[in-house]
């Protein structure tokens, strides 16, 4: 049974007990801590999924995501500047990042077409350089609500804009349930869920398998007909699209949109949750992603009262993140 | 954005590319002095404009250093003179990054590695409570080997991972950089005493953000300072950059640039040549982050002031943008091109906020703006060389 379980997963399981022991031993809560642990998993997993569909592709773990997490900052920033509220405004920031996202995705997929081989480093560099083009835009776009732009001098959005006048927690405070003390958002979950099952049933369909076949064998594609720089376009635009769906997803639960160099932290942990999830080249779906979100995730949060208990507090974040590139760096050696 | 899709790659320049060679000398006609005729001629200002003509990136950053300059405003002196401080500083790392592109491993983005090593050793001389020479040597004397330790190491995984070192790369600089912050943060004081405690945190444990490094002050810097028409500069500093740019270009001369080139040609005929590829690339990986170690200490020096926790930071993207700016590839670079990368990146670094101010009255978008450049160029770099690639197999 073990064997059936990649390696990387193994190992985080493992790191993943020992947590699990040492924070119930400092004390922490378990039920409040199942309850965190769902809603964290539900924060994250479309932004993971979102990698999914690129890596069928063949092309690799999708290092540019920052440029899919900007589409979806912006169909918000598009809501919050019309001034929709609640459930309308997180469907009209839903639609926006659908929109921008294509656009972006399609974009972006031509030019991994050029970099063929060479999509994750290719994809590091577009999305860094990508960022301060965004950023330009965040500072010079006529954006006209005050609860967006600084404070000061009218001009550029603030770095970090609160969501609870417009659709914070739309999903999250919805549907809650508790089961046997736990608190369950099960809107969340539920929207978390639905798209997931959606990319499952995707890749399960005879067009979805087109898609697996291109990251399979190209030469293959090519016999049987199908347009293998299409079908990769195709994937990067699907991507783009789920990281800025999963963005918006990730924004409502956290309360606040962070904007400019924020929109590049998610890259690497969403990676890594990936891996964990036992995602390989020839072998990554919804099911990994899950699998690897509830995993990273339940680290992320076990994480900071161990070491509060355990080790100095400020290095949490850096044990956080030996962690992450740590399973990145061992997953490319094991390639 | 001109997108200059075969140019770059030398043959028979077709029919087309003739007359855009014309626009373009002519674009870079207020730089060299408007030597359309004196080409034939054979000129040094004729074939710089010749050179330029077939290598369009170095010709995209001159004209983008002209605009800048223009729009900033600034001095002639005052913009040179910030750029030969630039040029002390920061070719050495750009250097550092010339034999792994030799080998065939392209941009070696764990180049943070061996900046933090230098860090690690000054650190240590610093810790230990030490002063003047015997700091200086303490500090050589552990950067060096430990750099040369670590970029065997990095050698050993990148040799497991042909075909995609540079993202490899990207993802040790960025865990070697993690472990470098944990160590910093988390020994100095709290499992190792400190004879030097100001440069703890006020709480006891773990280094300050940024550590004055007496000892270390300008020792190259104020050697040989001189000012000539306006701009002050250090002969100290010049001499020694040169003197790492030489050993630079002579090593890609030697047995070892040879074998180097063989490996990044075909591994397999290198092999048949009696060459063992893989312990190539691992020298290779070895000098660069000696040479990175090296480089962060001159750029230390210069600066005086140690930013613990973020020195090392982007020293790879910087090294990598100014080295493509001067024309070379994921595939060939030269001493050359490296110094005349630095010179042209780092004018341009030094103007694009002053033209953001000034045109948009937000220096904010001049630094957004040098930031694309520095990232757009190295993905325009990997685009482009996957290109050519393609076309030759």
């Amino acid at each position: 049974m073990m064997r059936h379980i990649s390696p990387p997963t193994r190992i985080m399981l493992v790191f993943l007990v020992v947590l699990l022991t040492l924070a119930l031993k400092a004390g922490i809560d378990p039920t409040r801590l199942a309850g965190d642990a769902l809603r964290k998993l539900g924060m994250s997993a479309v932004l993971v999924l979102s990698l999914v569909p690129m890596m069928r592709a063949g092309m690799g773990l999708n290092f540019g995501m920052p440029i899919g997490v900007s589409a979806g900052l912006l169909g918000m920033c598009l809501s919050m500047n019309a001034r929709l509220t609640g459930a309308a405004g997180f469907a009209a920031a839903l639609g926006g990042a659908v929109a921008v996202g294509s656009l972006f995705g399609y974009v972006y997929g031509r030019i991994l077409n050029v970099a063929k081989g060479r999509e994750e480093v290719a994809g590091v560099f577009l999305g860094y350089a990508f960022l301060p083009l965004m950023s330009v835009f965040w500072t010079l776009a006529p954006f006209s609500n005050r609860k967006m732009l600084y404070p000061v001098g009218g001009q550029g959005l603030r770095p970090r804009i609160g969501l609870d006048p417009f659709f914070a927690g739309v999903l999250d405070k919805g549907f809650d349930l508790t089961v046997g003390g736990v608190a369950v958002p099960l809107g969340l979950l539920l929207f978390a869920g639905v798209l997931l099952a959606l990319v499952a049933l995707f890749y399960a369909t005879a067009t979805g398998k087109t898609f697996s076949v291109v990251g399979e064998n190209e030469r293959y594609a090519r016999i049987l007909g199908i347009s293998v720089e299409g079908r990769r376009i195709a994937s990067a635009l699907l991507s783009t699209v789920l990281a800025a769906v999963g963005i918006c997803v990730y924004a409502q639960s956290y309360g606040f949109a962070e904007l400019y160099e924020s929109a590049s932290v998610m890259t690497f942990p969403a990676v890594c949750a990936l891996l964990v999830g036992g995602a390989s080249r020839w072998r990554a779906g919804a099911a990994n992603a899950l699998l690897g979100v509830a995993i990273y995730q339940t680290m992320y949060l076990l994480s900071t009262p161990v070491a509060n208990a355990y080790l100095a507090s400020e290095t949490t974040e850096l044990f956080r993140m030996v962690v992450t590139n740590g399973v990145i760096l061992y997953a490319f050696l094991r390639r | 954005m001109p997108f200059f899709g075969d140019r770059p790659a030398g043959g028979p320049p077709p029919a087309v590319s003739v007359s855009e060679r014309g626009a373009s000398e002519g674009n870079g006609g207020a730089h060299g002095g408007g030597n359309a005729g004196a080409r034939a001629g054979g000129s040094a200002a004729g074939r710089a404009g010749a050179w330029l003509a077939t290598h369009p990136m170095p010709l995209l950053f001159l004209v983008l250093c002209a605009v800048g300059i223009r729009l900033a405003g600034l001095s002639l002196p005052f913009v040179a003179e910030e750029v030969l401080t630039r040029l002390c500083r920061d070719t050495v790392l750009a250097l550092a990054l010339i034999l792994p592109i030799t080998a065939g491993m392209g941009l070696n983005f764990a180049l943070p590695v061996g900046a933090m090593a230098a860090q690690g050793g000054l650190l240590i001389a610093t810790c230990a409570g030490l002063s003047g020479d015997a700091a200086v040597g303490t500090a050589l004397a552990v950067a060096l080997p430990l750099s040369a330790l670590l970029g065997a190491l990095i050698g050993m995984v990148l040799n497991r991972v042909k075909g995609r070192e540079m993202i490899v790369s990207i993802v040790i600089g960025l865990l070697g950089s993690n472990l470098y912050q944990l160590l910093c943060l988390g020994v100095p004081g709290r499992l190792i005493a400190v004879a030097n405690p100001s440069v703890l945190l006020s709480k006891g444990s773990g280094l300050r953000n940024s550590v004055d490094l007496e000892f270390f002050r300008h020792i190259l810097r104020d050697v040989g300072h001189v000012t000539v028409g306006g701009v002050s500069f250090s002969l100290g500093s010049l001499m020694v950059v040169f003197l790492f740019a030489a050993a630079v270009h002579w090593l890609l001369r030697s047995r070892f640039g040879l074998h180097a080139r063989a490996v990044a040609d075909d591994r397999d005929r290198a092999a048949l040549c009696g060459i063992v590829p893989d312990r190539v690339r691992l020298q290779a990986m070895v000098l660069s982050t000696v040479l990175g170690a090296c480089g962060q200490l001159i750029y230390i020096q210069d600066l005086s002031i140690l930013n613990v926790y973020t020195g090392h930071l982007l020293s790879d993207i910087f090294a990598a943008a100014a080295l493509l700016a001067g024309g070379a590839t994921l595939r060939s670079a030269t001493v050359g091109q490296a110094v005349l990368g630095v010179l042209l990146f780092h004018t341009l670094f030094v103007v694009s906020p002053m033209a953001g101010q000034n045109t948009l009255s937000n220096a904010a978008i001049g630094e957004y703006c040098r930031s694309f450049i520095a990232y757009g160029v190295i993905a325009l770099a990997i685009l482009l060389n996957r290109r050519k690639e393609g076309m030759s197999a």
